[in-house]
């Protein structure tokens, strides 16, 4: 268990970029990508805010050379993201070593399950789209795209930790010798169904969200697909291959406190930090900067704070933001656009800025980083926390 | 060098009568139907009524079964909970779908919105025993409670956690059922349970099901077997099956003479047991076969009662008549291989032996 993990390729399509150079600067210009919807209809339209990609389905239709109508937008956003990825490490072949396919998502192809729910019984113009609604589906879609034959594919959903975890998932199983490259991470697109259903919960903002900021008034939605290539330190040496970073440490954990909300102390972000330091060798205090999960929600913002203050101790949290604020909180794939972030901060040793901070919260003197700084940077920790009390965090690191 | 991994206890709740530990399919149900609902236990032994209401049926029958599951281990928490599940708490999903479609995304409450997340039932029992844990769920079809438990081996086999609650759990819903028969992945005319592989029509007999296990690298009473292998494919084609199944028995320090039993996916839907046959009558025709979904019917975590089933035959050194499917005898089984797959994708190898 003492093999490192290299991070040998990304992809990523978000609400501030189509892939990974736009997403980086985005990020470096403070450029957020929060908007009115306006590809799905709502009544909610004009109450919220969205991190929206604004590429309609029929162009990415032409683009990835799929018939009309053919696929969910959420298998759509991983093929782009995944073809990136592999296009980035140089992979032409993804049957030339023991590969596996870990992705993650909470709707899948719930947009489409959703727009035909009744017509399913009325006409078979759409029965393209039931078993659409199956999470996997879209991992399946993701593969045939990628042409993995033979292979360890799954799919992992634990709402907004998801694609951390398959994160951890594909760096556990390189570690233990079960694959040697794996692709991971996650895509989710926006739905009715999620639009509904975080409005029922009130964490819904109905403007840009701010994130650990005292006046905060929720998160905004947003999609993306996002996934990175995990390879063996075997294959890096013989392929030569060009390393990006390492996923040197992880820890899930749960809170066991309340199905959606976090314990007011962070048990649970405490421990999947405490586990992930353990596993990366590293204390606290190496840690240069923090990707925190932030929704800009009361009560998540207010629990990652104390959690934070409880594992690196008051006064001694390392520099911090939250990157929600461009993006939107995209869900399952939240933990795999923040691990290319975090890359990409190792990559340029810059710190993106919380955009839209104004006013510390009141229960402790925590102030997220509000300018874009650089740093030399080693080590990044990554915060995602989900509905069940699922809390996971990743560190990236330059060196194994 | 990895530790080995034991399945220390087990619990069901299914379309057969398998949540009493102390039976071992004494009594069959018999379904001549499309679809099969689960025998349900007596829910008020485990959940106060008053929480079971709004209770998602997936979350009610895992409950039950992971209560057995830990009762019989003789543990009140765990270090870990995993589990796997095709489609979560689909009812909860499909009512809040309807609810907005048919009013126009008005007074709508939040439940059925948090119990549709797939990781519902993990999360229920961390918060009903306080597992802080780690806390995983799989959605992958036909493989969700195999991931759960490659998983699951992984920890034990590295000793970063003793004790283990792995799952895998579907119920099932009218709309989804509705659905999946328009584009004929559910029989459309019902079949004899008793005559399954011979009902000659297309797609499978839908059902539900939930199985629970404590999996641990410490043997101690109440083992039933232990786990050697577990591996998952994302597609095979027919003709190489054999290849992949030897490999991956060799890999085990196994070979197919080895094996006491096998157990099939057979689901009595003619265009896919062709996948099972072709195995039935090759590579598997001097072995002692059996089968299971005749019993357990067609469902994402299906491959659970069959885990269930090998390590029950393990632990009672008996193979009940009604799940064999050739001639060829066994006294004592030590050894027995899962094969699964679904409508041609997502394959499955379990290996099990007797400890």
């Amino acid at each position: 268990m003492s093999k490192g993990v290299a991070i040998t390729g990304m992809g990523i399509i978000s609400a501030i970029g189509n892939n990974v150079q736009e997403n980086y600067d985005s990020l470096i210009s403070g450029k957020a990508g929060i908007s009115k919807i306006s590809h799905i209809e709502t009544i909610h339209a004009d109450e919220i805010m969205v991190g929206e990609i604004k590429i309609p389905n029929t162009e990415f239709e032409e683009q990835l050379g799929l018939s009309k109508n053919s696929y969910s937008r959420s298998p759509i956003l991983g093929i782009i993201a995944a073809k990136e990825a592999l296009a980035q490490a140089g992979i032409s072949d993804i049957n030339d070593f023991k590969t596996g396919l870990i992705s993650s998502t909470t709707v899948g192809g719930m947009d489409k399950s959703e727009q035909y729910f009744h017509e399913y019984f009325e006409s078979n113009n759409n029965w393209q789209h039931i078993n659409g609604l199956h999470a996997g589906d879209s991992t399946k879609k993701i593969a045939d795209a990628i042409g993995l034959k033979e292979s360890f594919m799954t799919t992992i959903s634990t709402a907004c930790s998801s694609a951390a975890n398959a994160i951890m998932l594909g760096a556990r199983m390189i570690k233990s010798g079960k694959l040697e490259r794996v692709v991971v991470g996650g895509t989710d697109a926006l739905s009715k169904f999620t639009i509904n259903g975080f409005k029922t919960l009130m964490i819904l903002s109905d403007t840009y969200n701010t994130p650990f900021d005292e006046n905060r008034k929720g998160l905004n939605l947003g999609e993306a697909g996002a996934f990175l290539v995990l390879e063996s330190e075997s294959i890096i040496e013989r392929e030569k291959r060009e390393v990006l970073a390492y996923v040197k440490g992880f820890g899930n954990a749960n809170d066991a406190f309340h199905q959606t909300a976090s314990s007011d102390n962070g048990d649970g972000a405490v421990l999947a930090m405490e586990k992930a330091l353990k596993v990366a060798g590293l204390k606290p205090d190496e840690i240069d900067y923090i990707n925190a999960h932030g929704t800009a929600t009361p009560n998540n913002d207010l629990s990652e704070g104390r959690a934070l203050q409880r594992v690196f101790g008051k006064g001694k949290v390392p520099e911090f933001s939250s990157t929600k604020a461009y993006t939107g909180h995209t869900l399952a794939v939240a933990g795999g656009v923040e691990a290319i972030y975090s890359v990409l901060a190792l990559q340029n040793n810059c710190i993106y800025p919380n955009l839209n901070f104004k006013t510390p919260m009141k229960e402790f003197d925590l102030l997220p980083q509000k300018e874009v700084k650089e740093k030399e940077l080693n080590h990044v920790l990554s915060n995602s926390f989900g509905f069940g009390g699922n809390c996971s965090t990743l560190i990236i690191s330059k060196e194994a | 060098m990895n530790k080995s991994v034991y399945i220390n206890s087990i619990g069901s709740v299914s379309v057969q009568k398998t949540f009493d530990n102390s039976e071992f399919l004494n009594e069959i149900t018999i379904y001549n139907d499309t679809v099969a609902s689960v025998l349900n236990p007596d829910y008020k032994a485990y959940i106060p009524p008053a929480q079971a209401r709004r209770m998602a049926k997936g979350i009610k029958m895992s409950t039950v079964s992971s209560q057995t599951a830990l009762r019989e281990a003789g543990l009140e928490n765990v270090d870990a909970i995993i589990v796997g599940t095709g489609l979560g708490c689909i009812g909860d999903s499909v009512k809040f779908v309807r609810d907005i479609i048919d009013n126009d995304e008005q007074f709508l409450t939040p439940t059925r919105f948090i119990q549709s997340s797939h990781n519902t039932v993990s999360g229920q029992i961390a918060l009903g025993i306080g597992c802080k844990g780690y806390n995983f769920t799989y959605v992958h079809a036909a493989v969700s409670f195999e991931s759960s438990l490659i998983d699951a081996k992984m920890q034990l086999e590295n000793d970063e956690a003793k004790n283990i609650l792995v799952g895998g759990v579907d119920e099932m819903v009218k709309y989804h059922v509705d659905t999946h028969r328009l584009i004929g992945h559910i029989k459309s005319e019902p079949a004899d349970s008793t005559k399954l592989l011979t009902s000659n029509t297309k797609g499978s007999v839908m059902g539900e099901g939930s199985h629970f296990f404590v999996l641990s690298n410490e043997k101690q009473e109440s083992t039933y077997a232990e786990l050697v292998g577990v591996e998952t494919y994302n597609s095979i084609s027919q003709e190489n099956i054999p290849n992949k199944i030897e490999s991956f028995l060799e890999e085990h320090h196994s070979a197919v003479d080895d094996l006491d039993l096998v157990i099939l996916g057979n689901n009595g839907d003619v265009d896919f047991d062709g996948y099972y046959e072709g195995l039935s009558t090759g590579l598997f025709k001097d072995r002692p076969q059996a089968y299971y979904k005749h019993l357990s019917s067609e469902f994402d975590t299906a491959s659970g009662f069959a885990f269930w089933l090998s390590a029950k035959i393990l632990k009672m050194q008996t193979i009940p008549e009604v799940v064999k499917l050739n001639e060829i005898e066994v006294s004592n089984p030590l050894k027995i291989l899962i094969y699964n797959q679904y409508r041609g994708e997502n394959h499955s190898l379990m290996l099990l032996r007797k400890c």
